[in-house]
C-alpha cells in the first residue's frame, strides 16, 4: 500500500505540472490563437533561472519562485512583441511552427552549454524532511508542490473568471475589435497574457527543479504529454484544464503502480479513447 | 483563415507544361548524379526524405492539415520492412510491400482518430499519436529498443537487381521516388485533389456542397501516410538500419521544416527543401547541438520572413506555379 500512495503522490505532482502548463496554454490560446510549442522550453528556462540564481547569485528558492517567472515572463513578452504579434490574422499553424522553432533554439542553446545530463538543485531547508501520516511517509517538499500548485491554479482561475481584468480578458478573447472600441489597449493585454501564461510555465519549472533535476530537455517530452492533456480537456474552460491536469496525473500515477509498462503511454491512450467516445473533448465545445 | 497558397484557380495548360518541363529537368539531373562524383549515399538519403516531405505536403499544402507526427509512418514502415527482411528473410520487393502496407494501416487508424478534430487540435493529436508509437517501439522487443534493427540484408530486387551495389540501389531509389512524386502530382490535379483544396479553403462550404469532407480527409491522410511509409521502406535499404530516431518527434519536426523551407503547397518545394536540409546536416555535422539551433532559426525566419519558401518565392517572382 505504501508504494501505491507513493505513486499517487508522484501522480499528483505530475498532475500539478500538467495543470499549470495546460492552464497557460489555454490562456495563451484564448488571447493569441497560438498553441505555444515553446511552453516546454520556457518551463525548462524557469528551472534554469532558479539554478542560476542559487549557484551564481546565492539567491534562495523562495526568491526564485518569484524572480524566475518574472524573468521568463519578460523574455516571453519580448518574444511576443518581436515575433508572435506579426502572426495575427494568419493561419493557426504558423504560430505552432514559429513557437516550435523558438523551442528548438532555446533547447539547443541550453544543450550546448549544459549537455543532456541533469544538474542538481537542492530542496530548501524549510521544506526538507517528511511527515509520517500513519498510512504513508509524506516528503514535505512534495506535499508543498501539490498544495502550492493548486493554490496558484485557483488564483489564476479567480483572476480570469472573477476580476475586472479577467472580464476584459475574456471579452477580448471573444471580440477584440469591440473591446478596443471601448478604449482598452488589447495589444498590451495580449502581451501581458503571453507573459502570464509563460510565467506559469516557469513557475512549474522552479517547482520541479528539486524533484526532477534541471535538464535542457526536461520540457521537450513533457510538452507533448501536455498537448494530449489539452486535447482531452479542451481549452474552453480554465477550471476544466486544472481538473483534467490533476486527474490525468493521478491516473498516470495509478498506472505506474498497477501496470508500469503503460505509464509512458496511458495519457496518449486516454486521448485516443476520449476522441473516439467524445470527439469534442471533455469540457470543450466543437473546435 | 488565410489561404496558404494561391493555387485555387484551375490548372492551365501552360502551368501543366511548365511543371512537366521542370519535372523532366529534375529527373534528368537526378539520373546523371552517379556520373558526377557526388556521394550517391547522400543523394539517396535526400531522395527518401524528399518523397517523405512530398507526402507530408500533400496533407498540409493541399488539405490544410498540419501533421506533426509524420515520423510515425517513416519509422513504422522502416521497422516492419527491416524486420521482414532480416528476420522473416523476405525478398526486397516484399519487404517494401509489407512495410508500406503497415504504414497504410497505421494511416487508417491514426487518420480515423485525428481527423475527428480540426485545425491546431489535429496537429497536437498527430504529435501525441506519434509519441505513443515512439514509446511502444521503445518497449517492443522486435525493434531492439535503443539499438534499433541493424545489419539489414539488401538482397536482390525481383531476383535480378543487386541492391548491395550503390549504382543499382541508386536507380531503384530514384525510380521509387519519381513514381511516388508522380502519384502525388496526379492526386493533386485530380477531381479528388480539387475537393481537397476546397476543404482547405473553406470546409463548411465544401460540406454544404454535399461533400463528405471527413472521407476526403481520411483518404488523403491514408495516402500521405502510405507514401511516407514507402519512403521509410526505401530508406531501410539505404541506411541498412531502422532506429528510434526515425520515430522521434524531432524527425517529424524535420519533415515539417523541409517542406516549409521549400514551400508549403508547392509541387517541387518539398524536394528542394529536403535536399537543402539534408545537405545542411551533412556540412554542419561537426557543430553538434548548434544544428538544432540553426534549424530553429530557419523555422523562425521562414515563418516570419518568407512563408512561401524557396520554391514558392521563385514561383511568385516568375508568376508561375511550381
Amino acid at each position: 500500500m505504501q508504494a501505491l500512495y507513493a505513486q499517487l503522490l508522484v501522480g499528483l505532482i505530475n498532475g500539478s505540472f500538467y495543470a499549470l502548463l495546460s492552464l497557460g496554454l489555454a490562456v495563451i490560446f484564448g488571447m493569441l490563437n497560438i498553441i505555444n510549442f515553446a511552453h516546454g522550453a520556457l518551463y525548462m528556462m524557469g528551472a534554469f533561472v532558479a539554478y542560476f540564481l542559487l549557484n551564481l547569485g546565492g539567491i534562495n528558492y523562495w526568491w526564485a519562485l518569484i524572480i524566475a517567472p518574472v524573468v521568463v515572463g519578460i523574455f516571453g513578452m519580448i518574444l511576443e512583441r518581436t515575433m508572435l504579434q506579426w502572426l495575427a490574422g494568419l493561419d493557426h499553424l504558423y504560430g505552432l511552427l514559429l513557437t516550435f522553432g523558438i523551442a528548438l533554439i532555446v533547447q539547443g542553446v541550453f544543450q550546448n552549454y549544459f549537455g543532456s545530463s541533469g544538474l542538481p538543485y537542492s530542496i530548501p531547508d524549510q521544506l526538507k524532511g517528511g511527515v509520517n501520516l500513519g498510512f504513508m511517509f509524506l516528503p514535505v517538499y512534495r506535499g508543498w508542490v501539490v498544495v502550492f500548485s493548486l493554490v496558484v491554479c485557483l488564483a489564476t482561475w479567480f483572476l480570469i473568471e472573477k476580476t475586472q481584468l479577467g472580464a476584459y480578458l475574456r471579452a477580448a478573447t471573444e471580440n477584440p475589435t469591440l473591446v478596443r472600441a471601448f478604449g482598452i489597449n488589447v495589444p498590451r493585454m495580449i502581451t501581458l497574457t503571453y507573459g502570464l501564461g509563460v510565467g506559469l510555465a516557469a513557475l512549474a519549472g522552479v517547482l520541479s527543479a528539486p524533484i526532477n533535476q534541471v535538464r535542457p530537455l526536461m520540457g521537450a517530452d513533457l510538452i507533448i504529454v501536455v498537448f494530449a492533456v489539452v486535447v482531452i480537456g479542451g481549452m474552453g474552460s480554465i477550471m476544466g484544464s486544472i481538473i483534467t491536469g490533476f486527474a490525468l496525473g493521478v491516473i498516470e500515477g495509478l498506472t505506474k503502480y498497477f501496470y508500469p509498462e503503460a505509464s509512458n503511454t496511458v495519457v496518449f491512450v486516454l486521448m485516443v479513447v476520449v476522441l473516439l467516445v467524445k470527439p469534442t473533448g471533455l469540457t470543450g465545445r466543437a473546435a | 483563415m488565410s489561404a496558404l497558397t494561391d493555387d485555387t484557380l484551375p490548372m492551365t495548360p501552360r502551368a501543366m507544361r511548365d511543371e512537366m518541363i521542370v519535372f523532366a529537368v529534375m529527373a534528368a539531373l537526378l539520373a546523371i548524379v552517379p556520373f558526377t562524383g557526388i556521394y550517391p549515399f547522400f543523394v539517396m538519403q535526400a531522395l527518401c526524405f524528399a518523397l517523405l516531405a512530398c507526402a507530408f505536403n500533400l496533407l498540409i499544402g493541399y488539405g490544410g492539415l498540419l501533421s506533426f507526427g509524420h515520423a510515425m509512418f517513416l519509422g513504422t514502415a522502416g521497422y516492419v520492412s527491416a524486420h521482414a527482411l532480416k528476420v522473416w528473410g523476405l525478398p526486397p520487393e516484399l519487404g517494401i510491400v509489407v512495410g508500406t502496407a503497415a504504414a497504410a494501416l497505421l494511416g487508417l487508424a491514426t487518420g480515423y482518430i485525428s481527423i475527428k478534430r480540426q485545425g491546431i487540435y489535429f496537429s497536437m493529436i498527430t504529435l501525441a499519436l506519434s509519441q505513443l508509437l515512439y514509446f511502444l517501439y521503445l518497449q517492443a522487443p522486435f525493434t531492439h529498443g535503443e539499438d534499433g534493427i541493424q545489419g539489414i540484408p539488401q538482397g536482390h530486387l525481383l531476383g535480378i537487381f543487386d541492391l548491395s551495389k550503390p549504382m543499382v540501389l541508386y536507380y531503384v531509389v530514384l525510380v521509387g521516388f519519381l513514381a511516388g512524386f508522380l502519384l502525388i502530382y496526379r492526386t493533386i490535379n485530380s477531381p479528388f485533389g480539387e475537393v481537397l483544396k476546397s476543404i482547405r479553403e473553406n470546409e463548411p462550404r465544401a460540406i454544404s456542397l454535399g461533400y463528405k469532407t471527413d472521407q476526403y480527409k481520411l483518404l488523403a491522410f491514408i495516402l500521405s501516410g502510405t507514401l511516407a511509409g514507402f519512403a521509410g521502406s526505401l530508406k531501410v535499404f539505404v541506411a541498412q538500419n531502422a532506429s528510434l530516431t526515425d520515430v522521434h518527434w524531432s524527425m517529424s519536426g524535420e519533415i515539417v521544416l523541409m517542406t516549409l523551407v521549400g514551400g508549403l503547397g508547392t509541387i517541387f518545394g518539398p524536394v528542394v527543401g529536403a535536399f537543402v536540409i539534408i545537405a545542411m546536416q551533412q556540412y554542419l555535422a561537426g557543430f553538434g547541438q548548434w544544428v538544432t539551433v540553426i534549424q530553429g532559426v530557419i523555422f523562425v525566419s521562414c515563418v516570419l520572413l518568407f512563408r512561401r519558401g524557396l520554391v514558392g518565392e521563385l514561383a511568385h517572382l516568375l508568376r508561375r506555379s511550381l
